[in-house]
């Protein structure tokens, strides 16, 4: 089925510059040829049913009518060999090591900025950064539980970080969803070659929560703390709460006593040891952050600092996330590892040091600008697709807060055959793995690969048009 | 078990069996137009009108429709996206709140209800409507009973359950009563009601109908259709499962399963009116329903409901909704993180 496919140039996935098939494709392409192109979109249209069958879906904001939409989903599977794998998994455990004990400095003596490594002012403006944390002891010393580490690969196929997602990182029960859906429509292909199982991705994350309960708990009460159903990632918390068997609440189901959080049942307050929450830092405790904040829990942080409750991930882990941090990236690991970052950052500019401000406004309509806090495809400039007016924008915009702008070299993401309307071109990826730190760091053999859907976009947000396909990590290099 | 989530199990079985019992009155009040083929068109709103106050809209419907024709009512009842109560909005709410339990009910129970809910949203439902409004309301029906039966047979009989179950029992036994008092204005005000016409047979066996009670019926009364006798069925009887009796017995039953409070006491509000109501009905004859009035009877029997169902949030799920703005709240969780940031 796949003998019509074109690589679009850049780095294809499954074709090498030859045109080869690459070797870790091969036994896939040679069963998909078993299968008849009106098989093939048949089982299509069954996937995508069930898909809206269990409401697998993401609600659009602002749109009344039809809310949800089923977040489109593509066939053809993304392989990795096991050999590649393992360099990621040492690249990625590489760096969630450096990012905690880099949260756990600059929360206490802040060496890497006496040291002067980091100039201090970067981390103290950090819109992220909690001062009010300094000097508090989070349990087991953990700051980011689970994170969701951005990989891209470049023109020569070279891997590279493009974003840390250090704070609620949402997306893995599309990677657990989408091997179902593969495996019930291609269980011949599991059978025949080999595919590393990420089905207990749940249990991991159950295991660290388990982990990180206040000491001298033995059974603790854990929780999953979601913003409510209209949420966008709302299907993902009803869905990891039911595979962990915990309860999902809200705010308002939570209650402080006594420095202890209860929940409210309808036998009468029972007291919560951990939470998983995937509520904003800014929203937590309306008496702390935000006062306007509903969807908190009044003396929550109080609790937190108490040590009667167990937050995951920790308060203040975005400063992580500030795209300003991520250029130093490199220079955390070498300070506390005393090692080269495993696989390499994108190469950045910053926009508030005077020699790269220069170069990034004289060079605006090469680059991408991505404000230092924004995500989800939004607060960025693409230059080479910009318009005028978008550019002159930017400029205004670098120029009055320098601080909150990098800049980077557009790359050409890798591309991969993707079906569209019933042929297969080349569309550009990434790929998300989720790394759980709790007594060890577990990254489950996969990741959530998104797809730009349109043609030559290289954004694979699902707000701007993207998809996702399954990703598999094979046991063997072919 | 978390407040909140005892109050959307409810709705949802509430929402469901709100949802079957709207099918059932407006498709037999189809059926009865079709038997009266020669009416005027004042006559037909006499026909109509008590469907709407059956289902307890009234306001709500003379606000969207100046006039009760058979199209505004079934509009307004199926379809209207500003009545809450619609047969559709009901999936709506149903679907919403199963959607904010959804880690506590099974997949089985989820997927059904989902597809009910593409179902009644999409261009084919009105289509499936136009062609031949008892297909369509069949599909509702045997969507609920399906609910229903998956509920039994996956759900855990756990307190959740005992919640899902005072639902739909509180939710039947209060239409069945709405149902049941759509042709009072035909019986004296107080007192037995004497023999009745063939249009009066025809107008009481669609009631009978519209609560599946026909064969029931018959089975223990032969074919002769009175007000007095379908009264008698449908609000005393012991064992039929739509009859305001079986109902409120259920009723108690799952409150005092959620309390742990045996039979003859009580520990709250709810407890106690239920357990009285039900112990009125074990007690109570159909002359003296009818010495007080059908219609009185019925407006009481609602009363005792609403009842009910205020002293059940008060005891269970009040303190999980203190005042907070909707819209900020609404708002608020949308700006969470969303998937792909």
């Amino acid at each position: 089925m796949l003998r019509h496919y074109k690589p679009n140039g850049g780095f294809d996935e499954m074709l090498d510059k030859s045109g080869a098939t690459r070797a870790h494709y091969q036994k896939f392409r040679g069963l998909l040829e078993e299968i008849s192109p009106d098989d093939f979109s048949q089982r299509r249209r069954s996937v995508d049913l069930s898909f809206l069958r269990q409401g697998i879906t993401f609600n659009v904001y602002g749109d009344k009518k039809g809310a949800e939409k089923i977040f489109p989903f593509d066939l053809i599977p993304r392989i990795i060999p096991a050999g590649e794998w393992a360099f990621l998994e040492r690249g990625l455990t590489q760096r969630i090591t450096a990012l905690n004990l880099f949260l756990h400095d600059i929360y206490h003596d802040q060496k890497i900025l006496k040291d002067g490594v980091i100039p201090p002012y970067y981390v103290l403006s950090g819109k992220h950064f909690r001062r009010e944390f300094v000097n508090f002891k989070v349990p087991q010393d953990i700051y980011i539980h689970v994170c969701g580490t951005d990989l891209i690969r470049g023109g020569d196929g070279e891997w590279m970080v493009l974003e840390d997602n250090g704070r609620c990182p949402s997306g893995v029960s599309y990677l657990l969803e989408n091997r179902r859906a593969m495996k019930r429509s291609f269980p011949r292909m599991f059978e025949s070659i080999g595919i590393q199982p990420v089905e207990h991705y749940p249990q991991e994350l159950l295991k660290m929560l388990r982990h990180i309960a206040p000491g001298g708990v033995a059974d603790p009460a854990i929780v999953l703390l979601t913003p409510g159903a209209h949420n966008s990632a709302y299907f993902e918390h009803t869905y990891l709460a039911r595979q962990m068997g915990i309860d999902i609440v809200e705010g308002r189901d939570l209650m402080v006593k006594d420095d202890c959080v209860f929940m409210r049942t309808t036998k009468g307050p029972r007291q919560v040891h951990v939470i998983y929450r995937r509520i904003d830092d800014d929203f937590l405790d309306p008496t702390v952050f935000r006062r306007d904040s509903v969807l908190g829990v009044p003396g929550i942080i109080r609790a937190f600092r108490q040590g009667n409750v167990s937050l995951a991930n920790s308060i203040g882990t975005g400063i992580a996330d500030d795209k300003v941090m991520y250029y130093f990236v490199p220079r955390i690991i070498k300070y506390y590892l005393g090692q080269d970052p495993i696989i390499p950052n994108v190469p950045t500019y910053l926009a508030s040091e005077e020699s790269d401000r220069k170069y990034i406004l004289e060079n605006l309509e090469q680059l991408v600008v991505k404000a230092a806090n924004e995500s989800g495809g939004y607060g960025m400039l693409m230059g080479p697709k910009a318009t005028r007016e978008e550019v002159a924008k930017f400029r205004g915009l670098i120029a009055a807060d320098p601080r909150n702008y990098i800049a980077q070299p557009m790359i050409m993401l890798s591309q991969h055959p993707t079906e569209v309307a019933g042929e297969f071109e080349g569309r550009h990826i990434d790929l998300r793995p989720y790394i759980i730190y709790g007594d060890k760091i577990t990254i489950v053999p996969s990741g959530l690969t998104r797809v730009a859907l349109r043609k030559g976009s290289l954004v694979v947000n699902s707000s701007q048009g993207g998809g996702s396909k399954d990703t598999w990590v094979l046991y063997g290099d072919e | 078990m978390l407040s909140r989530v005892a109050n959307s199990l409810y709705w949802m079985s509430r929402y469901i069996e709100r949802a079957e019992n709207t099918a059932r009155l407006v498709e037999t009040s189809l059926q009865l137009l079709l038997d009266m083929r020669n009416l005027d068109e004042e006559h037909v709103a006499k026909q109509w009108l008590p469907i709407v106050q059956a289902a307890g809209d009234e306001e709500a419907f003379s606000k969207l429709h100046p006039k009760a024709t058979g199209a505004a009512v079934t509009e307004f009842l199926v379809f209207q996206p500003d009545n809450p109560n619609s047969i559709v909005q009901c999936v709506n709410e149903a679907r919403e709140n199963a959607r904010m339990v959804r880690d506590q009910i099974t997949i089985e129970l989820w997927e059904e209800l989902n597809r009910l809910y593409l179902f009644v949203n999409s261009p084919e439902a009105r289509q499936v409507w136009k062609q031949s409004p008892s297909d369509f309301f069949s599909e509702i029906k045997s969507a609920s009973m399906h609910l229903t039966g998956i509920a039994y047979a996956t759900l855990l009989q756990n307190e959740g359950w005992w919640f899902t179950q005072a639902g739909r029992f509180l939710e039947r036994a209060d239409k069945t009563s709405r149902i049941l008092d759509v042709r009072h204005q035909t019986l004296p005000p107080r007192g037995l009601p004497g023999p009745i016409n063939q249009t009066g047979v025809l107008e009481w066996s669609a009631i009978l109908r519209a609560c599946s009670a026909w064969d029931a019926y018959k089975s223990l009364n032969g074919a002769d259709v009175h007000p007095v006798p379908v009264t008698k069925f449908l609000v005393l009887n012991e064992d039929f499962p739509r009859s305001i009796r079986f109902c409120t017995t259920q009723l108690n039953t799952a409150l005092r399963r959620i309390s742990g409070v045996p039979d003859g006491r009580f520990v709250n509000d709810a407890e106690r009116h239920a357990g009285r109501l039900l112990a009125e009905l074990q007690f109570s004859t159909v002359e003296d329903i009818f010495e007080r009035g059908l219609h009185d009877y019925m407006d009481d029997l609602q009363i005792k409901f609403n009842r009910i169902g205020g002293a059940l949030f008060d005891a269970y799920f009040f303190l999980s909704f203190a005042a907070q703005g909707e819209t900020d709240f609404v708002q608020q969780e949308e700006q969470q993180q969303q998937y792909a940031k």
